[in-house]
């Protein structure tokens, strides 16, 4: 009878669950946690960041770049001109986005789409990184002295973009790009030009971010004259806004221009002050909450 | 010595059988919460919840995870989670508690009820008492709850550029639908 005793003893704590277990009963152990918010915009600075606008939300992108800040007072360093992109994004579902846009530069139109591959995550469903497609099209409709075909005029742009939330308050990202031009303004540029970029964000504060973006062009495909592309920004989000606050030596916002026809080197001061600023509006039909 | 050793694991088996008939688990659950602010109206819903009621001694467990929160507006979505919720560092809501009331669950019926216990936020802590209404039914259970939550009883900050938009206090409403436990 002693042994009886001694073995329901033993068995007792079992059958009574304490509210611990239970919770360990509800703790999901086949959930898979998406690592969200890699980069706060669809942009690093100028190129695309691994990010796409959300089902059925429209982003509206605001973008200017002034003249270079080295043209002096009397230009008011740079801000007495500057360039615009207007631009557009919809996102289909919550890995698939198109765009368009429409730059002062040049007159410049481009049309892409972006689609979310790999989403990082980790618990049941272990992915590293995050890695989006790019595909894009622009079309250069400013009338030069030769008259040039709208084939002439056109570009075509192919990235992978490859990121890693190291951290809550560190991220990166590298940009293997191809970029095709159908007719490049220096005759002895390649048409097909083999680029990478690389990009950054150090999160200062919950809502604000530094970012730098650096576009690389491997050797002897275009002119000496051109630069790299490099950018530093300040981010900072507020409710259904993001505004970067740039410095880059780019005039151009398309990945034509800003990749292979950089022309301001950083060294003598050809930089321009910009910004980007995404207003997300949202299409997606309300739900009432319990009547 | 057999003999001795059938008893307690007839005895065993038993409560263990018992044990599981006591607990019900989540079918389907919806949680959404709204804010109510001059500039903007927020809401989100949530149907990723996990709960267990103990029927026995009428403990009472909810696992809300905090990114499953669906807005229409995704950015607005990045930012809950990102910049109020921290759902990286606390990625679920909790309540631990207890139903107040003797309810007899073999017996069909809409009773009112209440539950006390701890609800965790944003990783804080917070003794609540929480009213709500409780249908039992066939092998079934129904639990609905409203109750409001303050932004300040959890540490989620808003800041003042956006504190408008954002009101600081947040109404919560939950609809759990319960099956017995299977594992």
């Amino acid at each position: 009878m002693k042994k009886l005793y001694l073995i329901l003893f033993i068995i007792l704590p079992f059958t009574s669950r304490a509210q611990d277990d239970l919770m360990k009963m509800v703790s999901d152990s086949n959930e898979v946690i998406v690592r969200s918010a890699t980069f706060k915009a669809t942009r690093i600075i100028n190129g695309h960041s691994v990010e796409t606008v959300g089902k059925n939300n429209l982003d509206f992108i605001i973008s200017h770049r002034f003249d270079r800040v080295n043209r002096g007072f009397d230009e008011f360093f740079g801000l007495d001109a500057a360039t615009n992109r207007l631009g557009l994004e919809y996102g289909l579902n919550d890995r698939l986005m198109v765009g368009i846009g429409r730059s002062s530069f040049q007159k410049m139109y481009d049309f892409f789409g972006k689609y979310k591959l790999l989403r990082q995550s980790s618990g049941a469903g272990n992915i590293p990184i995050s890695l989006t497609l790019f595909s894009g099209y622009s079309l250069r409709t400013q009338s030069t002295s030769a008259n040039l075909s709208g084939y002439d005029r056109s570009s075509y742009t192919s990235q992978l973009l490859i990121a890693r939330k190291f951290s809550e308050g560190f991220s990166l990202q590298l940009s293997p790009t191809l970029i095709h031009r159908n007719r490049p303004d220096i005759f002895t540029d390649s048409k097909t030009v083999i680029a990478t970029g690389i990009g950054g964000r150090m999160k200062l504060t919950k809502r604000t971010s530094i970012n730098g973006e650096y576009h690389y062009v491997f050797p002897n495909q275009i002119d000496d004259n051109y630069t790299n592309n490099l950018s530093f920004s300040f981010d900072l989000e507020t409710g259904g806004h993001v505004f970067q606050l740039l410095f880059t030596n780019s005039f151009g916002m398309t990945e034509r221009q800003f990749i292979t026809e950089t022309d301001g080197s950083w060294g003598s001061g050809d930089v321009h002050f910009g910004f980007n600023i995404s207003r997300t509006f949202s299409f997606e039909k309300k739900k009432k909450a319990n009547p | 010595m057999k003999r001795f050793l059938i008893i307690p694991v007839f005895i065993l088996i038993s409560l263990c059988a018992s044990a599981q008939n006591q607990l019900y688990s989540v079918k389907n659950s919806e949680f959404s919460f709204f804010s109510k602010a001059p500039l903007e109206d927020i809401e989100a819903r949530n149907t990723k919840a996990s709960s267990i009621i103990n029927t026995a001694n009428r403990e009472l467990v909810v696992r809300i995870p905090i990114t499953q929160f669906q807005f229409s507006n995704k950015l607005m979505q990045q930012h809950f989670n990102e910049n109020y919720m921290e759902s990286e560092k606390f990625p679920n809501a909790t309540f631990k508690g207890k139903i107040n009331e003797m309810i007899d669950f073999s017996k069909s019926g809409v009773y009112e009820v209440s539950a006390s216990g701890t609800l965790n936020i944003h990783g804080v802590d917070k003794e609540r008492t929480i009213k709500g209404k409780l249908i039992v039914g066939e092998n079934a259970l129904n639990l609905d709850a409203r109750f409001d939550v303050m932004l300040i009883d959890h540490k989620i900050d808003i800041p003042k550029l956006v504190f408008k938009k954002i009101a600081e206090k947040i109404a919560v409403s939950a609809s759990i639908n319960y099956i017995p436990y299977k594992k």
